[in-house]
């Protein structure tokens, strides 16, 4: 008896989490069929496969669009911010973490305060300062900005691992004569590795889907990143769905792929970031 | 002779510094030129009028004062900060209240369990800009998917985007499809550190799943609940992708879908629609919003964790 009423409840458990599952997944399936079928098709079957599986939508993104070009801009605005963090934020960590002078804790707090604040209320000053600087409209100010936000959590994540690594490594190596340098690149960087490795995801994917900043920042039609692209985009081909599904998967697409190879690092990454 | 061996005494303990300094130094630069400097000319410029982009003279509170009680500009905050208040609270019951049903569910390990993770946190990863065009879309009132298929059941679907009654609403569905995976593994996450034990014993002492949610989980997982809360409150008055994707700028229709968020950037920014731009009123509202969103957030902050004590 007991036994019957628990499997029921766990069968009706299973079933209201396979139609979640459902709806989570359903709207990205159908974007992905309509971006191969026209108007009339999408209008009168919603639901159906599409007729052929044809590379009509495909052909005129790549012939009438500068997708591929925001889709380059996006890559390089990323990996360019990514890279930066990284270095900066290692190099910075690595003075707190692994030597003590007199000031490291007010840096480490300066960093730590700065995790606290939405770069985005200060959007107005913010603009005014890189319009000074002549680096409205470039990618260079738009990676400065990235890279001023991602570097508070960074160095606290990076500050965090590394004070974990332990003392006799770098003893030795300075024993055996090696300099500050070498210890840093050659025996202490190598086993940061795995917090590289959630500070590089944990910015990624914000700094890939950001569309605040580069619609103030940026306004040449070839610097657009494909979040801004996509409104540009879409904007022109109201009238056709199909492309503008198109648009949609071929957006969603690079990511997703990297979601899917790398689910664990990612779901890892982003809700620690949340939780820090 | 001599004077190597000094310089080398002096230049060890210096050569060091200038290689710690070395290490901080482009950090600390771009921190300071890009989050520090703009954060007290923020601060400062609430105080200014504006002449294009450099603050001309001095005005005292006269921002604040426009921002908040004259007339068109305080009914537009207050209508704003109303609709904030409206996503916030339906944030916390739709998405949050789903996202620990889902967690508890997904707690039970049944068949599927991990892959449903997965499937859960793809929207997440995916562009607001994205996921706004993509609910535009389905919610077409002629030939959008979601009227398509109650008309399979014979109903006549509203214009969801369209009519000041559901506009709001809809918007917050889509922002709930988009985020529903980032609560829920948060709240699995705390669950999944509860100990096997703890959960053992308290179904063999003959607790269901109710009392188990209620008497041994839902305490133990209060520092999950607290940020969960506190990011729902920040992300709910900073509010800005997804309505600007489905609503547009001026949250239309009829203002139903305005937002702080929007309003601030069409302060700031100006718009299509209205064409004065304004950086003075514009900073007096960004200072406003983040001290209500500090302060509150401070606040609830206290209240939470005093709340998880004495759970």
């Amino acid at each position: 008896m007991k036994n019957s009423s628990e499997w029921f409840k766990n069968g009706s458990i299973q079933a209201l989490l396979v139609l979640n599952a459902l709806i989570m997944l359903y709207p990205l399936v159908v974007m992905v069929l309509s971006s191969f079928k026209k108007n009339a098709e999408i209008f009168t079957a919603p639901f159906a496969l599409p007729e052929s599986f044809g590379f009509d939508n495909l052909q005129k993104v790549w012939d009438q669009t500068n997708f591929v070009r925001y889709m380059l801009n996006s890559l390089g605005v990323t990996a360019a911010s990514i890279v930066l963090i990284l270095v900066f934020g290692t190099m910075a960590a690595y003075a707190i973490a692994r030597y003590e002078f007199r000031w490291s804790g007010a840096v480490l707090m300066f960093f730590i305060s700065g995790m606290t604040i939405p770069l985005k209320l200060a959007i107005i000053p913010l603009f005014i300062q890189l319009d000074t600087l002549h680096l409205v409209d470039t990618y260079a100010g738009l990676v400065l900005v990235y890279v001023a936000m991602g570097l508070p959590s960074a160095v606290f994540i990076m500050t965090g691992f590394l004070r974990t690594l332990p003392r006799e490594l770098e003893e030795s190596a300075r024993i055996d004569g090696a300099n500050e340098l070498l210890i840093m690149l050659k025996i202490m960087l190598p086993l940061a590795r795995p917090a590289m490795v959630i500070v590089a995801i944990q910015n990624a994917v914000p700094i890939w889907n950001d569309f605040f900043f580069p619609l103030i920042l940026i306004t040449s039609d070839d610097l657009k990143t494909l979040p801004q692209g996509l409104t540009v985009f879409i904007g022109e081909f109201t009238t056709d769905w199909g492309v503008m599904f198109t648009g949609l998967t071929l957006a969603a697409l690079p990511i997703t792929l990297l979601y899917i190879v790398l689910s664990k690092q990612f779901i890892a990454g982003i809700t620690q970031g949340a939780v820090k | 002779m001599n004077d190597d061996r000094r310089r080398a005494l002096i230049s060890q303990p210096q050569r060091r510094s200038l290689w710690i300094l070395f290490l901080l130094l482009p950090a600390i630069v771009v921190m300071t030129l890009f989050v520090v400097w703009p954060l007290l000319s923020a601060l400062r410029f609430a105080f200014y009028e504006f002449n294009g982009l450099s603050p001309s003279q001095f005005v005292g509170l006269e921002n604040f004062r426009k921002v908040l009680f004259e007339e068109p500009f305080s009914d537009w905050t207050y209508n704003a900060f109303c609709h904030n208040v409206i996503v916030f609270f339906a944030l916390m019951v739709f998405e949050n209240g789903t996202a620990f049903l889902i967690a508890f569910a997904l707690l039970k390990g049944l068949p599927g369990h991990r892959i449903h993770q997965v499937i859960i946190f793809l929207p997440v990863v995916l562009s607001s800009v994205i996921v706004g065009f993509l609910w535009k879309l389905f919610l077409h009132p002629m030939f959008g998917l979601v009227n398509g298929a109650l008309a399979l059941i014979d109903i006549q679907g509203p214009a969801w985007l369209g009519s000041e009654s559901t506009a709001l609403g809809s918007i917050i569905f889509a922002n709930i499809w988009h985020w529903l995976g980032f609560p829920t593994l948060v709240l699995l996450a705390g669950m999944q550190r509860i100990s096997a034990e703890v959960i053992e014993a308290a179904r063999l002492d003959g607790a269901g799943d109710y009392v188990l949610l209620r008497r041994i989980i839902w305490p133990l997982i209060a520092p999950s609940v607290t940020i969960v809360c506190i990011l729902t409150f920040i992300g709910s008055f900073n509010w800005f992708e997804i309505p600007y994707v489905m609503a547009g700028l001026t949250g239309s229709p009829g203002g139903s879908t305005d937002v702080l968020g929007l309003y601030f950037y069409r302060t700031a920014f100006g718009s299509v629609s209205s064409g004065i731009q304004d950086f003075g009123q514009g900073s007096a509202l960004a200072v406003l919003m983040f001290l209500f969103v500090a302060g509150f957030s401070f606040v609830g902050l206290r209240f939470l964790r005093r709340r998880e004590i004495q759970l």
